[in-house]
């Protein structure tokens, strides 16, 4: 388990300075992780901290479990391809799930806005309750708020999660070895961009769809092909594929560098990305996971995942090497090459 | 993705750069000017700057509006919202992490200013009329690439006669900053990669000066790996050949007269301001347009009090050097400490077509060797 994580000095010297809260320390880069590592760590977990794994891992009288939370805010509460109930569901069992365990059981809290209509509330309970058995999960408990009416956009929902370790995977940044393969799960950036054009704001329009999914079957796919070989996987939300990589990297202190004619994409991502000035790598991803893994195991881990239902997209994108130490680093079939950081804040349209 | 895919090619990119190193002579230094932040922001994008030889510099130039608005314009917008009652501040999403003195369009919005980020002026309009009982002030940015559509806008409130619109104007004009960049005596140019966006409204020709008169080679270019290296072994043919002319490789986008109408709605709205403030570059006379009198009432400035703030920029920023190409962004003492694209200190570090904030992003900690190692199959 990973209750004895060390004191990084790195994460040690965070502190945090700003004013006030911004919407960027919510956004999963750069300000989130100086929120949590500068004020809620030092404060809330002690020297028991590994606050930016996705779930914690614990022992009760000798069973090894582990155990996340999230809270879902979503404009609008449903969207191409899925819903804010869906969410709810799969963000916590995908966060368990590369945390390498099987979700078991979820409590569930709702802030509820004055005036939500309650056929959209029961339309998002029946959308939990599919996904929950969709991902085997048990629904045992739950607490509900009530604020006025213009506070809540409609609806927010924060799931608990607990599960069983897996077996035959650990997952540590701090096993990564140079020469370990990157692996992705699918295409990336469909759920991000399909909010962003759901949202109304913008004339563009496409057939994307969110991507979410829960991830445990590939999960457990990839573990049984390959466990051993598995150093460490996140599910690339918030801040995308960048900042979970960039994440590793700083975690691990090592380089990753990406393939970039690698990374798989949807036409419509690429094209909205194209137009708005966005990076694909920062785009938030509901239903994918990113896997380092050994690289005599690289090929079987693949192979399991592309043979999985849902799986056959996924490609190697990535290696692990000794620079830029403690940076993404992204290489074009050309020769160019470009560092990738973090996401700053949420991503903004270029315009002029 | 077609007009994407053509420009990406690895094959033709490695050919234009092998063209490149052909035409480069190894025992003389080249700097060309890239003139507008989004080649800045494709040049680190692609890592062109690794297939490039090591001779050809590539220095950022004053094509980036966020770049070049100084603070105190920044200041003045975001003091109009502040003691207006009842004001919505609408802007392009570029503009919301410009650092004003007392913070930026974002850093207000927190504090409780309604600040929305719109993606073209029209999207302003569709604001005001969503708000009537509001009014909506549109902080208008950039070069004659966005001016025509503000200058429509404006157009379309007039003819509607909608009240509670304004545009609190800042566009600027590109020959003019090109000009001030030329007559800067630390300046040594050997050729301009032209801005491919402005030129889409005003043509090619307001660059023949650059060539007839000042002897610069200056080519017109697109945005994607294949346009840039292309625009480059245009500009280093001409060096060869000792011409100076303006050519247009961006002619899939750019016609060499440019775009009447756009010209004409500009002409219809705006009128150019005696001086304006240019960060970096200071006052450059007729550089800037403002709104016209028989607009005056869509015109920000003359409906609400402007404080008319200046703000001198920190004297430890080095944006001036930066922005004339004179310093490398790694050269300037900020860079990196004090001033990251998270805690933007110049303006050179906010759009992500700053060189600063290109560099800090796509180039600073990589580490040179390791684009040499081989590739995937």
């Amino acid at each position: 388990m990973s209750a004895e994580a060390k004191t990084d000095a790195r994460t040690a010297a965070v502190r945090f300075r700003d004013p006030q809260i911004e919407m960027a320390h919510g956004a999963g880069g750069k300000a989130s992780r100086r929120l949590v590592e500068g004020l809620f760590a030092p404060l809330l977990f002690g020297s028991l901290r590994s606050p930016l794994n996705d779930a914690a891992h614990v022992s009760i009288n000798g069973s090894h479990l582990a155990v996340t939370t999230d809270s879902f805010v979503v404009k609008p509460l449903m969207f191409p391809g899925g819903s804010i109930g869906e969410l709810a569901i799969n963000g916590t069992v995908n966060d368990l799930a590369v945390s390498g365990a099987m979700a078991e059981f979820m409590v569930v809290t709702f802030v509820l806005e004055a005036g939500l209509p309650t056929e959209i509330l029961q339309t998002q309970i029946q959308a939990m309750a599919d996904a929950a058995q969709k991902a085997g999960v048990r629904i045992v408990g739950g607490d509900t708020k009530v604020v006025e009416h213009g506070k809540a956009d409609g609806m927010y929902i924060s799931t608990t999660g607990i599960g069983e370790l897996l077996r035959g995977v650990e997952i540590d940044p701090n096993s990564v070895r140079c020469g370990d393969a990157i692996l992705l799960s699918g295409p990336i950036g469909d759920h991000g961009i399909t909010i962003l054009l759901a949202r109304g704001e913008l004339d563009l329009e496409s057939d994307l769809r969110s991507d979410t999914r829960s991830v445990l079957p590939l999960v457990e796919a990839v573990v049984a092909a390959a466990g051993p070989g598995i150093r460490w996987m996140r599910d690339p939300t918030r801040g995308g594929v960048a900042t979970s990589l960039n994440e590793l990297a700083r975690d691990c202190g090592k380089g990753i560098v990406l393939f970039e004619d690698e990374i798989p994409l949807h036409d419509g991502v690429r094209g909205a990305c194209e137009l708005l000035g966005l990076d694909p790598l920062h785009i938030a991803n509901e239903g994918q996971f990113l896997a380092v893994v050994s690289p005599d195991l690289a090929d079987a881990a693949l192979q399991a995942l592309r043979n999985a239902s849902g799986g056959a997209e996924a490609r190697i994108v990535g290696e692990v090497r000794e620079q830029p130490a403690g940076a993404v680093l992204v290489t074009t079939l050309y020769g160019g090459s470009r560092i990738v950081d973090m996401l700053v804040g949420d991503p903004l349209p270029r315009i002029c | 993705m077609k007009y994407v895919d053509e420009f990406r090619k690895p094959e033709l990119i490695r050919k234009a750069a092998a063209e490149i190193r052909r035409l480069c002579d190894p025992k003389r230094y080249y700097r060309l000017m890239e003139v507008c932040g989004g080649h800045t922001h494709a040049i680190y994008r692609f890592g062109l700057k690794d297939v490039l030889p090591a001779n050809i510099d590539l220095i950022h130039g004053p094509g980036c509006p966020v770049c070049v608005l100084p603070m105190g314009r920044v200041d003045d917008g975001l003091s109009i919202a502040a003691s207006e009652a009842n004001l919505i501040f609408a802007a392009f999403g570029d503009m919301m992490r410009i650092p004003g003195t007392r913070g930026s369009p974002l850093e207000h919005k927190a504090r409780g200013m309604d600040v929305r980020i719109v993606y073209s002026p029209a999207d302003a309009i569709k604001l005001a009329k969503a708000n009537p009982q509001k009014h909506v002030m549109f902080f208008a940015i950039g070069f004659e690439t966005t001016a025509p559509s503000t200058a429509l806008t404006l157009v379309r409130a007039k003819a509607e006669k909608l009240r509670n619109f304004s545009v609190f104007c800042n566009h600027v004009t590109i020959i003019p900053a090109i000009r001030a960049i030329l007559d800067s005596p630390d300046m040594r140019l050997d050729g301009f990669i032209g801005p491919g966006h402005v030129s889409t409204v005003i043509g090619c020709r307001p660059y023949e000066w650059i060539a007839k008169n000042e002897g610069k080679p200056i080519v017109v270019s697109g945005f994607e790996p294949l346009d840039l290296l292309q625009s480059i072994v245009m500009l280093l043919s001409q060096l060869q050949r000792k011409e100076a002319k303006v050519e247009n490789q961006y002619t899939r986008v750019v016609p060499w007269e440019g775009n009447r109408a756009a010209l004409r709605a500009m002409a219809e709205v705006f009128e150019l301001r005696p001086y304006f403030e240019w960060r970096g570059l200071g006052f450059i006379s007729q550089s800037a347009l403002r709104i016209k009198p028989s607009y005056a009432e869509w015109d920000a400035e003359q409906r609400f009090h402007v404080p008319g703030i200046r703000v001198t920029d920190p004297k430890a920023a080095q944006c001036g050097e930066v922005l004339k190409g004179v310093l490398t962004p790694a050269q300037c003492k900020l860079f990196g400490k004090e001033c990251t694209p998270e805690t933007p200190v110049g303006a050179l570090m906010v759009s992500s077509e700053g060189s600063c904030a290109a560099y800090y992003n796509y180039e600073h900690r990589k580490n040179s060797e390791l684009t040499s190692l081989s590739l995937p199959a």
